[in-house]
Formats: C-alpha cells, structure tokens, sequence
C-alpha cells in the first residue's frame, strides 16, 4: 500500500470536492426550483448540457472563457424562463406529476437539437490558460482548474445565500417556498416570482455545465447522468434545502472520489449505495423536512 | 339487481353500454385484438415488439395508472427480467420455460429490492428515487461483463424451436413466434383483468384515490404500494424475457433510463390508469416510431414534441379520451 500514502488521500479528497461543487450547483438549482414551483425539473442535465454547449459555441466564435462565464448564465436563465412562461405555467394546480413529465420530454427535444446542431459526437472542451497547470496546496500539487471550480462554486453559493437572505425579493422568495397563498394574498404577483426562480435555477445549471466542460469535454448525453447522480444528492440532503444540497454535493463528490481511488469498478454503485442507506436511516434525508412531500 | 336500477341501466344511452360491455370483457376482448392484430399490421417483427411493450407499459400502468405512483426505473425491472432469462439460456442452457420464469422471478425480485427503498419516500420522491435506483441496477449489470456481456450485451440467446409437450414450436417462423408471444401475453392480460377486479385491485385504487381514507379503512398502505410494486415488477420481468427471446440479444440500453422514458410515454399516450391505454399506447408509439424514422433520424425531437403536446393538451391519453366521450 505504499502508493496510497495520506498526500494522495488529500489530493483525492480534494478532487472530491471539486466533483462535488459541480454536483452542489447542479442540485441547488434543482431544489430551488422544486422548494418554490414544487416543480421537478427532469430537463434540468438538459439546460446543463445546453450551458456547456453554449460556451464551446462562443468560444469557437473567438469569445474567452471569462465572457463564458457571465453570458452562459444570463442566456441559459433567459432559456429557462421563457420554458417556464410557455410551457411549465399551464401546468401548475394539474398535480405534482405533470411539469415533471414535461420537463422530460423536454429534455428530449433539447438534447435531439443539440444533436443536430453539433453532431452526436462529444467535443473536448479547452482549459483556459490562465487556469491550466497545477499549484502546490501542501499536501501535492493540484490542478490549477479544480480549484477555481472550487472557488466560483464558493462565489456562486455567497451570491445566492446574499440574494436570498439580504434582499427583499429573496425574502419574498423565501416567503413562497413556505406559503404561495398567503403571498399572493400580500399582494405579490407570485408568478413573477416563480418566473424568475426558474430562471436562476437555470441559469445556475448552466453554469455547472460549462464549469464541468473543461473536466469531462461536452457531449448531447452528459445532462442525463448528472441527472440521476443529483437526485442521489437531493434525496440525501433533503429536497427543497439548500444547506442540504451543498453538504450532500459535497459528500458525494467526496464518495465518488475517493470508491474510485480504492475500488474504481464500484465509483458508479457507491453513491446510490449511500442513497439507500440514507433513505433507510432518514428517509426525508439530512434537512429535508418531514412532512414537505407527503 | 332491482327492476328499478335495470331500467336506469337500460334508459342509459348506447355509449354507456359498449362501454360497460367493454369494462366487463376487457381481458378477452384484448385477446382477440392481439389474435387478429398480425392480420392488419404489414411487418410482424413490429407487431411482436407491439406486444412486447405493450405487456411492459401494462405492468408499469399498474404502478402510475392504478395505484398512482410515477416510477422512472422500470428500465431495470424490464431489463433485468430480461438479462436473467438470457442468462440462464446462455450460460446454464435451461429451456425456455425456465428462462422465461427466470426473467420474470428476476422482475420480482428488483422490484421488490427497489420497492422496499423507493416506497419510504413518498410524493414527488418517488419518481426521482425509482430512476437514480434504476441507474444503480444498469451499472451493475454493466460492469458484470462475465455474466452480461456489458457494453456489448448479451448475445447468443438462441431459441429456434419450443418444445410443448412433444410437440416442436418453430420460434423462427415470424407468425409462429408472434402467437407464441401473444400466448403469453393474453394470459398476463386474463392475470391483470383478475388481479384489478379482486378486492386487491380495489384497495390499489383507495391509496391512489385517498391514502388517508384507505388507512383509516384499515388497509395497510405501505404494503399496498409494495406489493403493487412488485406484482408489476412480475410483468415488466415477463416481458423483459419475451424481449430477450425475441432479439436472441439483450442490449445494455434496455436498462438505461431512456427506456423507463419511453414506458411512461406508452402509458400517457394510450392512457394511463385504463385497461387498453398500455397496449394501444405501444401500438401507436412503435407505429409512429417506424413511420417517422423513415424520413428522419432525429426521432427523439418527435417522440420529445409529442410527450410535451400530450402533457400540455392530452393528459387522459388516447383511449383515456376516448372512454372520456364515451361515459358522457
């Protein structure tokens, strides 16, 4: 066992959580959109998959990385919000079943026409150069791009934690998850509202598809696995919490990391084994509330 | 039945008597459906997939028509029935009995293993619980190379004749091999029809209509669900083995999530929560699927287009519509 030696468990470790923070800002998006439409977007690795599409398209245009980083998001939430004025708002008071079934079918429809657009082939997606190489962080070197995965992750999650805890929209936004009805009764046009959450929500996923393009290339198919992997994270942290959706990510990035540095053959089956073991232990998960999806 | 209540019936108007008719007899009706179906539809390999998905989308209807409860794994209870037939064709050369009671025990037993995790989450939970769970199941059997041939699938489940009591089946033969599915299908129909008209099948609907009132009547809800779950774990599993019998391969993408997609689109389409929705759903679905990949192959836009128009426009599905008009 000399090559497993405690700086190669760091380093992995910290792989983990550079995993993870693609995994948290995929789920917080999700479960933003459910804690406030009790909408599950199952197009949501589709609006992902768009994100990393739509900065391999800018770029090819000549635009850098950083533009990226801002116009993927506002196009992306732009996207989300006209599907949700035109398609997902006839849905609401039909039952919880319906938006969910559309979404889905959705997300065929937007993975079909990326196919047709960029091919059914993947693409490899370039490092910036600022961010290629790797940096001493004491325990080894790291690769330079992780960290800043890491580091806008950690951005993103201040950005949004001051949106909705210090401003008054966000404090309307809080007040919806809770209790739509008395909202509206406030007088708060409450489908605005859920306009606009929608419209984060995707944009949020979209940007997770573009941070993950450098890491894993581009391919029509990458939004339906991340799918699958973030229902493992939301039904782990608790559905509708955002604290749960950050721990839980991280936790799973950590999972997968590290089940691939000892048994890779079982990285994929680990995180649904942590899946089953929660749902046994704490079915509402780790801050889901008890009683929000009875 | 008083004189009084047979004369209602009988003031009634005629659409309420087919209908009724229809209800009564669904399960031979459907069978003579399938007995004549080969004589209208041009291709017979279609036809056999036509039934195959349509037992599939019948045992999953009963989990999202009947009992109300939106599962997206039942990719691995149909693809494990179908992997555990073709299994024991190729490895342990068992006849196709026993294949094909194999493939459905191997429905069973998955659903009862997802069951028993799935059914603590409830509402919304489900559907997401059921697909990650289902997702878990397709890396397993992917990375079993050994036993499943992995990226490749499982190949070599050749079953040319069956064997009935001396008497030689040729499974090669087109419309031998479609009566023989249909058998098998016809008697899950006759099983579905019975289990639905118990007093079983009236308990699945009290937890879908109010789980709170049917608690209080005393039924136990939780293993309701269960049981439910499994029962149609039983039938995918069926038809996952009928599947494997038919291609003599098991791809790997019969448990990928886009084939428990394409199962909740067969019974939204036909009509979830009806008797004939399933079949009719997977006869217009494979149909449409054929005529549209002719001219194109991005299907997937189609099949995508058409979901959405259903859930915005049709929610009651075809035949759901139909009876709709029907009972009025």
């Amino acid at each position: 066992m000399a090559g497993l030696s405690f700086d190669l468990i760091a380093l992995q470790l910290f792989a983990g959580l550079a995993l993870g923070a693609i995994y948290v800002l995929f789920a917080i998006g999700l479960s933003l959109i459910f804690g406030m439409l009790t909408v599950v977007n199952f197009a949501h690795g589709a609006f992902y998959m768009v994100g990393a599409y739509v900065g391999l398209y800018l770029i090819s245009l000549g635009g850098n990385f950083w533009l990226c980083l801002v116009a993927v998001p506002l196009l992306i939430g732009l996207f989300g919000m006209a599907v949700e004025r035109v398609l997902i708002r006839p849905l609401y008071g039909r039952g919880i079943d319906y938006p969910l079934l559309l979404t889905f079918g959705l997300s065929y429809v937007m993975v079909e026409c990326v196919r047709i657009a960029f091919g059914k082939t993947g693409y490899p997606f370039d490092t910036p150069e600022v961010l290629q190489g790797a940096v001493d962080i004491g325990v080894g070197y790291f690769p330079l791009y992780r960290l800043f995965v890491i580091g806008a992750t950690a951005v993103v999650l201040l950005v949004l934690w001051l949106f909705l805890e210090k401003t008054s929209f966000g404090l309307i936004v809080r007040a919806g998850a809770r209790d739509p009805q008395i909202v509206r009764v406030l007088g708060v046009d409450v489908s605005r509202v859920w306009l606009i959450v929608f419209g984060i929500g995707t944009a949020i996923a979209g940007f997770a598809g573009l941070l993950a393009a450098p890491l894993q290339g581009v391919i029509p198919e990458m939004g339906g696995t991340i799918l699958a992997e973030a229902f493992v994270v939301t039904v782990v942290g608790g559905m509708g919490s955002i604290g749960g959706a950050v721990l839980a990510g991280l936790l799973v990035g950590v999972v997968v990391s590290m089940t691939s540095l000892f048994a890779p053959e079982m990285a994929k089956v680990s995180i649904f084994a942590l899946m089953a073991i929660v749902l046994i232990v704490r079915p509402q998960g780790f801050f889901g509330r008890a009683g929000l999806l009875s | 039945m008083t004189e009084a209540t047979e004369s209602i019936k009988q003031s009634q108007t005629s659409a309420v008597g087919w209908y009724e008719f229809a209800t009564r007899h669904r399960a031979s009706l459907a069978a003579a459906a399938i007995l004549i179906f080969p004589l209208i539809m041009p291709f017979t390999a279609l036809a056999v997939n036509i039934l195959i998905y349509g037992l599939y989308a019948l045992g999953f209807n009963l989990v999202f028509g009947y009992l109300g409860l939106l599962s997206f794994g039942h990719a691995a209870l149909f693809g494990t029935g179908a992997y555990l037939c073709g299994i024991a064709v190729v490895h342990f050369d068992w006849p196709w009995y026993a294949a094909i009671a194999a493939g459905v025990f191997g429905g069973l037993l998955i659903a009862l293993l997802i069951g028993v995790l799935a059914i603590r989450t409830r509402g919304i939970y489900f559907a997401m619980v059921t697909m990650a769970l289902s997702q878990c199941i397709y890396y397993v059997f992917y990375q079993a190379v050994d036993w499943t041939g992995g990226e490749n699938g499982l190949r070599g489940i050749n079953v040319r004749t069956i064997d009935l009591f001396g008497l030689q089946i040729d499974f090669i033969n087109p419309l031998v091999r479609y009566y023989a599915i249909a058998a098998f299908v016809i008697a899950a129909l006759f099983v579905m029809s019975r289990i639905l008209a118990s007093p079983f099948g009236a308990a699945i609907e009290a937890v879908r209509e109010n789980e709170m009132r049917a608690r209080a009547s005393g039924y136990d809800v939780t293993l309701t669900r269960l049981l439910t779950f499994v029962l149609s774990g039983g039938f995918c599993g069926l038809a996952g083995a009928l599947q494997a019998l038919h291609l003599s391969i098991v791809p790997i993408e019969m448990l990928h999530y886009e084939t428990s997609g394409l199962v909740v689109m067969i019974a939204l389409l036909g009509g979830m929560g009806t008797f004939f929705g399933p079949m009719i759903g997977a006869a217009v679905y494979l149909v449409l699927e054929n005529l549209v990949s002719v001219w194109t192959v991005h299907w997937q836009l189609i099949v995508g287009a058409i979901f959405i128009a259903c859930v915005l426009f049709f929610p009651a599905g075809i035949w759901g519509t139909l009876i709709g008009r029907g009972r009025r």
